[in-house]
């Protein structure tokens, strides 16, 4: 069985939501806050929201909202197709968000204007992050490790680390990758599918690609 | 003085017992986050240890922090029958009801607030106060280093302006708040957090009860099993309607069979309790399928039972901080009725984990039809039960409590 020269350290990510001070009532001035608000924000609104909606239609807040309180079904459609994993920085997230409200209201200048339902309420996420008590050198020790870790920690590594590596991928597929030189199934494991899954799905899924594998 | 006897009721079991429902994970994430905040002490401080919300949460929060080794103490404070009244003016003008308005409340606030002050310590690294009613004696961390939060659990969504203008720069000497909804922030110096209050589903309030203990409640009550039960718990209060859900039953009553249960009790600092009960005995006078049950505050199992047995459970609110009621009841996987307003927005989504309404014609009407549609009123009580699970059981005020005073001892670090 291979073994990694650096072992991987899992750490567990704690957060908090904090409630900003800007609010939108409308879709142009929501359009238009999405534009100014902070980078924690849009981050608290698309990752961090991933984690938190399993029985929304949308995992992404801005989706729900246009859905839910706008009932702008259209939009809520082109916000929540936006892959976060296609974003390795929050500005062209931001950007690419921005975008398509921008477009939808240029094609339905009315719906800029209706009062929603209930106003969105920009937040920010507080971030603590403590190291784990937990390492793995070689497959049969992440495999082992996925099982006992917390839903938290797990998103941590699966979903958020895309910003921290600025690269399309995730702290596993990373290490295994580069650790252990198994491109192929640290390719695999990227695609397991986050939104369409809940993270213990997610969980499931990652041990099944990797348990084939155990051994080699 | 009015007394706060600590009500009696089952332990808190050991913090690793809840594995067995929320995941071994989860438990192991507490005790790191403990360690990471060893030796450090914590106080708890609101104005009844009996009735209401806050008093049940932290009847069985305060024992799991101790147990992972935080000191943590709980105070009361203490205050005549003025005192309350007064605050409980204070608690329906924050909610936006209508409010009489005479200085002299403003100084019996300050002059008893001043008098707890004094009476008690607050030496402890994290002092949390809850709610309006001991909000001054933010006063006491004059001089001292440590961190204090002021943890609202109202709606203070449409507050009066004057009693909100004469609590804000009481609220800012805080340095953190934490609010159940969004709608209840304002524009304030110090950072709002979002966090949602919890059940113990351990507690004799939620744990499983055997079907023979909850058929021995029933036939205690008079309540026939056999019929469709409609079921409100909450204390004789304003906000929580209890007249209108009457109104709501009688319109359901002219096309289905039902029975109407309305239980709850008071608060030590609500003294309003005892009026609307009043006018609830004399609005549902005469229906012999009304059940007025002005239970004591210890009747845990009882309510516990109530909700179990009920096929419907509804709480129409005018005004709701969260509701921790709604909690419950989509604990048990019961169809909940709700009113859309306060933090039972967070809770209960609409078709997903139960259905919102927003008059009493409405509330009625989705009664009916959750009675005409079984299979549907089981799948919102599933989805509400997972729903629970995921967000507001008392392992995750353990874990966000812990958290937040990480965040604050960090200075707020941003991810």
């Amino acid at each position: 069985m291979k073994h990694a020269r650096r072992p991987f350290q899992f750490v567990d990510a704690f957060y908090l939501v904090v409630v900003g001070l800007n609010s939108a009532h409308t879709l142009r001035d929501f359009g238009k806050q999405l534009g100014e608000v902070s980078q924690l924000c849009i981050f608290c609104h698309t990752f961090h929201s991933l984690a938190t909606h399993h029985y929304t239609s949308y995992s992404s807040d801005f989706a729900q909202w246009t859905m839910a309180a706008c009932n702008e079904n259209e939009l809520a459609e082109q916000l929540g197709a936006i892959d976060v994993r296609a974003f390795v920085d929050l500005e062209d997230l931001r950007s690419a968000l921005v975008h398509v409200v921008d477009g939808y209201l240029a094609a339905h200048p009315a719906s800029g204007e209706r009062p929603a339902f209930e106003p969105f309420y920009f937040s920010e996420t507080r971030e603590a992050v403590l190291p784990v008590d937990r390492r793995a050198s070689n497959l049969a020790e992440m495999s082992e490790s996925l099982r006992h870790l917390s839903l938290h920690s797990l998103h941590y590594h699966f979903v958020n680390s895309r910003l921290r590596l600025h690269l399309r991928t995730n702290d596993f597929s990373y290490w295994i990758e580069h650790e252990l030189g198994f491109p192929e199934l640290a390719a695999q494991i990227n695609l397991v599918d986050f939104y369409t899954n809940t993270l213990d799905e997610v969980r499931a899924e990652i041990i099944d690609c990797i348990t084939p594998w155990i051994g080699r | 003085m009015i007394a706060h006897p600590i009500p009696a009721q089952s332990s808190v079991p050991p913090l690793n017992d809840y594995a067995s429902i929320v995941g071994q994970p989860q438990i192991d994430e507490l005790w790191m986050l403990a360690r990471a905040l060893a030796n450090r002490s914590a106080k708890m401080v609101n104005s009844t240890a009996v009735g209401g919300g806050v008093a049940e949460i932290l009847n069985r929060v305060v024992p799991l922090f101790k147990e992972v080794g935080l000191a943590m103490q709980w105070d009361v404070i203490t205050g005549g029958e003025t005192f309350f009244s007064v605050t409980k003016a204070f608690h329906n003008a924050l909610h936006g009801m209508a409010y009489d308005d005479r200085q002299e409340w403003f100084d019996l606030f300050l002059a008893n607030n001043k008098e707890n002050q004094q009476r008690l310590k607050f030496d402890e690294d994290f002092v949390v106060i809850h709610d309006p009613q001991p909000l001054p004696l933010v006063a006491a961390r004059q001089g001292k280093q440590n961190h204090w939060v002021w943890r609202c659990h109202i709606d203070l969504s449409r507050p009066n302006e004057r009693v909100w203008k004469f609590l804000q720069p009481f609220v800012e000497k805080y340095d953190a708040t934490v609010v159940s909804s969004p709608a209840f922030t304002h524009p304030l110096a110090v950072p709002q957090f979002l966090i949602a209050p919890t059940i113990d589903p351990l507690a004799d309030k939620n744990r499983i009860l055997e079907p023979e203990f909850v058929e021995s409640v029933l036939e205690k009550f008079g309540i026939d099993r056999k019929r469709p039960i409609v079921t409100q718990v909450s204390r004789f209060d304003r906000l929580k309607d209890p007249l209108g859900v009457i109104q709501a039953y009688k319109l359901v009553k002219r096309y289905r069979d039902c029975q109407l249960v309305l239980a709850g009790g008071g608060a030590s600092d609500d003294p309003e309790s005892s009026v609307v009960y009043a006018e609830v005995q004399e609005a549902s006078k005469g229906d012999k399928d009304i059940f007025l049950l002005n239970l004591p505050p210890w009747s845990y199992l009882e309510i516990n039972a109530l909700q179990r047995a009920s096929t419907i459970v509804v709480q129409k609110s005018l005004r709701e901080g969260f509701g921790l009621t709604v909690t419950e009841a989509l604990w048990k996987r019961k169809p909940v009725v709700a009113s859309g307003v306060g933090g039972i927005l967070r809770q209960v989504l609409h078709k997903v984990t139960g259905m919102l309404v927003h008059s009493v014609e409405g509330c009625a009407y989705q009664i009916r039809y959750l009675l005409s549609n079984p299979a549907l009123a089981k799948r919102l009580g599933e989805a509400g039960h997972d729903h629970v699970k995921e967000n507001f059981l008392v392992t995750h005020t353990l874990k966000n409590y812990m958290v937040l005073f990480l965040l604050l001892e960090r200075g707020q670090r941003n991810s």
